[in-house]
């Protein structure tokens, strides 16, 4: 009986034949640790890991992005007690000039489709975007992963979503994401490894996949996982034979067809991700700020069309326009481009790379009453502050920023 | 090591609004993140339930022994492993809801904080502060309203659960 893509990257790391529901031991490829939970991580790894703590350090290492540099003492505190710790244990440190950890990861190609990456980060699942296993997990799990190279994991079942149609212009990949999560409320891909397929899919970029990919976690689901195109083979140097895809038999719980035929850009209004209408239902919120970057879209593409989008025209008076680049690689490009440039004379804010708008993150928050338009993937009260968060594509934030109210892309002059 | 055992009792906080369960109660609600730099496990159970609305005096009126009983999606959000260590610091005994967040679920486990997941739990079934029992191995959770059949603990997770969390487990192999 054949496997689908979850199946058989489990398989592939020491599950063997294995069905939902089954609960295995897997074998981890890379296992990571971030800056707030990466302190526990320690403190478990040294109650319980013996003398010879760490199972493979060139396979362990921690990435600091939450709140880089530091600006609280107890981040600062924890994010010394993990360089300690690395230091005594030869782990790398992706410090606080690195950027989002799974960015970070995938850029250095220390994650790889078919491979398994574990980390304290929620939005680990991100590693669908390269069809990959990637889960976030508690400090147990993960320190337990440090010690012994694997984790206990119950086979999820596998879902099939088919993409149908293309977009249409001025729609990005967040839209699509946004199409999924207004379709779908959370409990009905809880649990579930979802495989996309589709026209569309077969020829979008690894931004677009990471994209949609970060936000499983909103979908409730495991992870999305998109089959490798020739996009994300290229950049991994890889051919279709070395990467993990599903078996023409394979056995899926439910099969979903969803049209983004001709789509339009979309919001989700506050107070959650799945409340998604499109941006023109919104055209009369003003707004206080916007906000580019997450792990969502602080992709250089995502920079390079925000900069494009900007370059000669100006931010609204009053609107705050804040950008922050996903990983140091990314800011080099920036500069290079001229891209900084761009963003810098429309009077954009962009600060160095990290998760920037999430947690406390380097670039502040939103205050009470304050409205905010975020590529960020989660609107939840108090998640960006104690602000208002309607979640957009890189083009709704920039059009929004430039009118100073909720706007998409087409409503800018000359696009 | 502490010893564990499938049959627990104790007091039930249904958490409901409306009259409903709640459901999707998120990580952020039951340990909101201005609170996550704090790692001494101890120090974690005054925030429990912090920020859901209508029972951020849990923590305060919470005692050890009580379980608490929620609607569907329960611990959905961040990874973070504090959302179920303020409740192992309060000495809840377990947790229970019509669904969880995966990651919370594993993580609930890893500590040996037993959950019980009834997909068929009804909104009223259980009257707030009642008298209750589940019983982890049937995944029955039962009380003087009456009775319901949720998913038995089983297989690695029951494991190690009675093992008292996952190094336990690991150790004893
Ligand atoms: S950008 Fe936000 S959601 Fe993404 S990894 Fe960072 S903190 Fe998590």
């Amino acid at each position: 009986m054949g496997g689908t893509m979850m199946e058989k990257i489990l398989s592939s790391h020491g599950a063997g034949d294995c069905r939902p529901g089954d609960e295995v031991w897997i074998g981890i490829d890379n296992r990571t640790a971030r800056d707030f939970a990466g302190a526990s991580v320690v403190a478990n790894v040294e109650k319980n890991g013996g003398a010879k703590p760490i199972a493979d350090p060139s396979r362990t290492f921690f990435t600091f992005d939450c709140n880089v540099p530091a600006n609280t003492i107890p981040y600062a505190d924890n994010q010394q007690t993990i360089r300690n710790f690395a230091r005594k244990h030869g782990l790398k440190v992706f410090d606080v000039d690195a950027g989002i950890g799974s960015h970070v990861v995938i850029e250095n190609r220390l994650a790889r489709p078919g491979s398994t990456t574990v980390g304290t980060d929620s939005h680990l699942n991100i590693m669908g975007a390269i069809g990959a296993f990637g889960q976030g997990m508690g400090d147990v799990d993960i320190a337990f992963s440090f010690v012994s190279g694997r984790v206990w994991f119950e086979v999820p079942p596998s879902v099939k979503l088919v993409l149908e149609g293309i977009p249409g212009a001025g729609a990005e990949a967040k839209d699509v994401a946004l199409t999924i999560l207004g379709r779908f409320n959370h409990h009905e891909l809880l649990g579930k490894s979802v495989e996309v397929y589709g026209e569309w899919v077969e020829r979008a970029t690894l931004s677009d996949f990471i994209t949609i990919a970060s936000q499983g976690t909103e979908m409730g689901a495991v992870t999305i996982l998109f089959p490798p195109n020739r996009n994300v083979l290229d950049y991994f140097g890889m051919t279709e034979a070395e990467a993990v895809y599903a078996d023409p038999d394979a056995t899926y719980e439910a099969e979903y067809r969803v049209s983004i035929d001709g789509l339009k850009p979309l919001v989700a209004a506050p107070p959650n991700p799945n409340n998604v209408h499109p941006v023109s239902q919104y055209s009369d919120v003003r707004i206080d700020g916007a906000f580019i970057g997450s792990c969502t879209n602080g992709t250089l593409d995502d920079m390079r069309l925000a900069a494009k989008l900007l370059k000669g025209r100006k931010v609204a008076p009053g609107v705050m326009l804040k950008v922050v680049p996903a990983t140091r690689s990314v800011w080099r490009t920036m500069m290079k481009e001229g891209l900084i440039d761009d963003i810098f004379e429309a009077g954009g804010i962009i600060s160095n790379p990290g998760c920037g708008g999430c947690a406390s993150g380097q670039i502040g928050m939103t205050g009470r009453g304050e409205v905010q338009v975020s590529t960020s993937n989660r609107n939840f009260t108090g998640k960006q502050g104690a602000g208002d968060t309607y979640l957009a594509g890189v083009g709704t934030a920039v059009a929004s920023a430039v009118l100073g109210r909720i706007a998409g892309v087409g409503e800018l002059e000359g696009v | 090591m502490e010893k564990r055992t499938l049959v627990l009792k104790g007091r039930l906080w249904v958490l409901s609004r409306d009259g409903e369960l709640i459901s999707d109660i998120d990580t952020d609600m039951i340990y909101h993140n201005a609170h996550l730099a704090v790692t001494d496990v101890s120090k974690m159970g005054q925030y429990a339930f912090g920020n859901l609305k209508g029972y951020e005096e849990f923590a305060k009126q919470a005692r050890p022994g009580d379980m608490v009983l929620a609607g569907a999606n329960f611990g959905s959000g961040s990874s973070r492993q504090h959302a179920v260590d303020c409740f192992k610091a309060l000495g809840v005994q377990a947790v229970i809801a019509r669904s969880f967040g995966a990651i919370y679920k594993r993580n609930a486990i890893n500590s040996a904080l037993p959950v019980l997941e009834i997909p068929a739990l009804a909104d009223k079934a259980f009257a707030h502060f009642e008298q209750v029992e589940i019983d982890l191995g049937t995944g029955t959770l039962r009380g003087p309203s009456g009775s319901v059949q949720g998913k038995p603990m089983s297989g690695v997770a029951r494991d190690i659960y009675m093992a008292g969390g996952l190094f336990e487990f690991a150790r004893g192999e």
